[in-house]
C-alpha cells in the first residue's frame, strides 16, 4: 500500500511540468545573447534573485534527504541543515560582493578576472563540470525515487523524465527561465513545508500513528541453550533461527510466507519475539517483502512512539501541540527506530529491519549516525569533523551558486538577495527538522528508501497535499538540476570552447555551443541517476560539498583576500582539490560498499575527504603561489 | 582578453570597509560554529542539557546558529548599505 497511484497526483504533476515548460518557451524566445543565456542579462531583482537562490540551492538532497535523514537518524540529519546554512556565512560575507565584481557569466570567469590565465580556464572549467556532476547525481536519485510513488513508474522512468524536461528548460531559455523555475519552486516549497509542518504539529504525537497502522506482533517464546524451541502462537509456525553477533533472529511461517522477528529478553527474564520487516533476495534474483512481492502489500510503512510523555505523564497520544512542545515530548517519549541487519539464509541474502525503541533524548542529540562522543572511534570524529568542514565551506564554492551573483545588477542586489536566501532557506531548514521528526513518529517511513519520508508524510495527511508536495518536490529536482546544467554547460561552452581552446564563434552560436553541453551533461546525468539508485541523496550531496571546498573555495578566496596570488597557484590548488578529494571519495567506505566489497577494506577509513583536501588546497594556492611570483624589475 | 561584470558596476567606494565588516562578522560566527562541531565532537553530553522551554543544547544552538547567520547577515547589510551611501556622498563632495 505504499506506493498506490493518485490520479490527482498524476495530474497536478502534469500541471506543474506543463507550466514549467510553458515558462521555459516564453523565455525561451527572448534568448538572444550569450548575457542573457548565461546570465540572465544581469537584470534579475534581488528579491527574485533571493528566493531563486532558495529554489536552486534547497534540492532534493534538501526536502528529501535531510528530512529523511532526520526520520530515520533523528538530529544527525538537522546537523546536515545547519552546516548547509553555516555555508551561506562564507558566501555573504567573504565571497558574495567580490565575486560579483570579478566576474561575467562563469565562476571561471572571476578566478581568471585578474590573470587571463589558459591554465586557469582549463582547471577551472573542469573543476566546475565535476562539482556539478557530483552534485547532480543526488538530484537525479532524488528524481527516480519520487516518480515511484507520484506516477507508479520505475526509478529509471523518473531519472529520464527529469533529465528531458530539464534538457528542455535549459536548452530553450538559459538561466533567465531557469532563474523563473526556481523561483516558483522555492517559494512553493517554504510555503508547503510550512503547511506540513503545520499539519504535523497539530497531529501530536500517538502510539497508533495512522488509522491502518500496522500492528507490530509480539510473541512468548521459549528458549533453550540460546535456541528457541517452542513460540506461544496458535498463528505463526517456528521454522528456524539465525544469529548474527549478539542478535538473534527468528523464522516463523505466516500462512506461507516467511516473516522475520528478533529475539528479546525483558529485564525479569521473559523471553519474546518483536515483528520485524524484511527484504529478501533470493539467488535468482528475485525481492521478497516480508516473504512475497512488493505487490502483495506486506511491507508496511513504520515510525510511532513506543511511550509518549507529555507534561510529565504518559499518555496513548497528545492533541495538538505548539512548536517548541512538539520537539519536547519527542525528546521526553520513546520512538520506535528500525535498525538494520544484513546476513546470509542459504541462497538468500537478507535485510532485517528490527524494532529499536529508542529514548527521545538519544534520537534529539548527534550520535544515532554520525559516531561522536564515547561512542566514536578516532576516525568516526574525523569523518564527522571532515563533513562540518566541508558544510561550511562548501556552499560558497559550488558553481550553480556562484552563478546565480552575475544576474543581479549590482553588488548591493548580490548582497540583498544572499540575505533573503539566508533568510529563506534558514526558516527551510528549521521545518527540516518538523517534518524529518514527524515522518519519525507519523506511521510513514518506507524503510527502503529514506528519502521519501517527507512526501509519504504528506500524503498520511491527505491526497491532495501529497500531490501538491510531491510535485513540488519534482520541481525542486528540476529547479536544481536546470542550475547544474546551466552551470556545467557554461564550464563546457563559454569557459572551455570559447575561453579556453578559443574557437571563434558569433554570440548566437556560442548560445548554440551552450545548449549542446547542456543536452551532453543532462544524458549523462541521466546515466548516472540511474546508476547510483538507493543511495540518501543528502549523504552524496555532503559529499559534493567536500569537492566544491576543496577544488575550488582556496582559489576563490586567495583571488579575493591576497595580492600575491599567481595563475600557477590557483591552477595547483585547484587541481590538488579535485584529485585529492575524488581520491579520497573513491577509496572510502561508501563507495567501497557501493563497489560491493566489505566497507572496513576500504583504504581510506572515513567518507568525508573535506579534512585532508581543503587544507591541502589551502596550502597548495599559497606555496605555488610564492614559488612563481614576478621578479620586480 | 579580460573579462568585465555581466552588468555595468558603478565605483564602489566602501568596498575595503565592507570586506573588513565581512571578514569580522565571519570570524565571529565561525567560532561559534566552531564551537558546536567541539561540542558536538567531544562533549556531547552538554548537548542534553535542557536549556530553554524543555528543549535541549543541541537543538537550541542549531536553530540558534540558523537564526543567527540571518540576523547577522540582515545586520551587515544594514551596515554596508550605510557605508556606501555614505562614502558615495562623500566622494561626490
Amino acid at each position: 500500500m505504499i506506493y498506490d497511484v493518485s490520479i490527482w497526483a498524476i495530474l497536478i504533476f502534469l500541471f506543474f511540468v506543463a507550466a514549467v515548460l510553458g515558462l521555459s518557451f516564453y523565455f525561451g524566445a527572448k534568448t538572444k545573447s550569450a548575457a542573457s543565456y548565461y546570465a540572465a542579462g544581469g537584470t534579475i531583482h534581488w528579491g527574485v534573485n533571493g528566493v531563486a537562490f532558495a529554489g536552486d540551492y534547497l534540492s532534493a538532497a534538501s526536502f528529501l534527504g535531510i528530512s529523511g535523514m532526520i526520520a530515520f537518524a533523528g538530529y544527525d540529519g538537522f546537523i546536515y541543515s545547519i552546516g548547509y546554512l553555516a555555508g551561506w556565512v562564507v558566501a555573504l560575507f567573504l565571497v558574495a560582493e567580490p565575486l560579483k565584481r570579478l566576474g561575467k557569466f562563469t565562476f571561471t570567469d572571476a578566478l581568471d578576472a585578474k590573470f587571463n590565465s589558459r591554465a586557469i580556464k582549463l582547471t577551472a572549467s573542469i573543476s566546475t563540470l565535476i562539482v556539478s556532476i557530483f552534485y547532480l547525481i543526488p538530484q537525479m536519485v532524488g528524481a527516480g525515487d519520487l516518480v515511484v510513488p507520484l506516477l507508479g513508474l520505475p526509478h529509471w522512468a523518473g531519472v529520464t523524465i527529469v533529465g528531458a524536461i530539464v534538457i528542455y528548460i535549459v536548452a530553450t531559455a538559459g538561466m533567465t527561465s531557469t532563474t523563473f523555475v526556481q523561483f516558483i519552486k522555492g517559494a512553493l516549497l517554504i510555503i508547503f513545508s510550512t503547511i506540513l509542518t503545520i499539519y504535523i504539529i497539530n497531529n501530536g504525537l500517538s502510539l497508533k500513528p495512522t488509522e491502518d497502522y500496522h500492528d507490530f506482533a509480539t510473541i512468548t517464546a521459549v528458549v533453550e541453550d540460546g535456541t528457541v524451541t517452542e513460540i506461544e502462537s496458535d498463528h505463526f509456525i517456528l521454522k528456524n533461527q539465525v544469529t548474527v553477533e549478539d542478535k538473534t533472529f527468528v523464522l516463523l511461517d505466516d500462512e506461507g510466507f516467511d516473516m522475520w522477528f528478533k529475539l528479546e529478553k525483558d529485564d525479569a527474564g521473559n523471553t519474546y519475539l518483536t515483528e520485524a520487516l524484511s527484504i529478501v533476495i533470493t539467488a535468482d534474483g528475485e525481492r521478497l517483502y516480508n516473504g512475497a512481492p512488493r505487490s502483495e502489500e506486506r511491507f508496511h510503512q513504520v515510525g510511532h512512539p513506543s511511550r509518549i510523555i507529555h507534561n510529565g505523564e504518559e499518555v496513548e497520544s497528545t492533541g495538538p501541540l505548539g512548536p517548541f512542545e512538539f520537539l519536547k515530548v519527542i525528546e521526553d517519549s520513546e520512538i520506535v527506530i528500525f535498525k538494520r541487519e544484513i546476513f546470509d539464509y542459504g541462497d538468500d541474502r537478507v535485510y532485517v529491519f528490527y524494532q529499536n525503541p529508542t529514548p527521545g533524548t538519544d534520537i534529539m542529540k548527534p550520535g544515532m549516525m554520525l559516531k561522536v562522543g564515547d561512542d566514536g572511534t578516532f576516525w568516526d570524529k574525523v569523518n564527522f569533523l571532515s563533513l562540518m568542514l566541508a558544510l561550511f565551506f562548501g556552499t560558497s564554492a559550488l558553481p550553480h551558486i556562484l552563478i546565480r551573483y552575475y544576474t543581479v545588477p549590482s553588488q548591493r542586489a548580490a548582497r540583498k538577495s544572499t540575505i533573503v536566501a539566508i533568510a529563506a532557506i534558514g526558516f527551510f531548514y528549521i521545518l527540516t527538522l518538523y517534518m524529518g521528526l514527524g515522518a519519525m513518529v507519523g506511521g510513514v517511513n518506507d524503510l527502503e528508501s529514506s528519502n521519501m519520508s517527507s512526501p509519504l508524510l504528506a500524503r498520511s495527511f491527505g491526497i491532495g497535499i501529497f500531490s501538491i508536495v510531491s510535485a513540488i518536490a519534482f520541481a525542486t529536482v528540476l529547479g536544481t538540476v536546470s542550475g547544474l546544467i546551466v552551470a556545467s554547460s557554461g564550464a563546457i561552452a563559454h569557459d572551455f570552447v570559447d575561453m579556453y581552446l578559443r574557437v571563434q564563434m558569433t554570440d548566437r552560436q556560442k548560445v548554440m555551443a551552450g545548449k549542446l553541453a547542456a543536452f551532453g551533461v543532462g544524458i549523462f546525468a541521466i546515466i548516472l541517476g540511474i546508476l547510483f539508485k538507493g543511495m540518501n541523496v543528502s549523504f552524496l550531496v555532503g559529499l559534493a560539498f567536500a569537492v566544491a571546498a576543496s577544488a575550488n573555495l582556496p582559489s576563490i578566496l586567495a583571488v579575493i583576500f591576497w595580492d600575491k596570488t599567481t595563475h600557477k597557484g590557483i591552477a595547483a590548488s585547484i587541481i590538488t582539490g579535485i584529485l585529492s578529494s575524488v581520491i579520497i571519495i573513491l577509496l572510502s567506505p561508501s563507495m567501497f560498499e557501493r563497489y560491493g566489497l566489505h566497507p572496513a577494506d576500504a583504504p581510506i577509513p572515513f567518507d568525508n575527504p573535506g579534512i585532508i583536501s581543503i587544507p591541502l588546497s589551502f596550502i597548495m594556492v599559497i606555496v605555488v603561489s610564492l614559488l612563481t611570483q614576478k621578479k620586480a624589475t | 582578453m579580460l573579462h568585465g561584470p555581466a552588468a555595468e558596476l558603478g565605483v564602489d567606494y566602501a568596498s575595503k570597509q565592507k570586506t573588513r565588516l565581512g571578514l569580522i562578522l565571519f570570524l565571529v560566527y565561525a567560532v561559534l560554529y566552531g564551537s558546536f562541531v567541539i561540542i558536538g565532537l567531544s562533549y556531547t553530553h552538554l548537548l542534553e542539557l535542557r536549556v530553554f522551554a524543555g528543549l535541549n543544547l543541541a537543538v537550541v544552538y542549531g536553530m540558534g546558529l540558523i537564526v543567527l547567520a540571518a540576523v547577522m547577515g540582515y545586520i551587515y547589510s544594514l551596515i554596508c548599505t550605510w557605508m556606501e551611501d555614505k562614502m558615495e556622498r562623500e566622494a561626490k563632495k
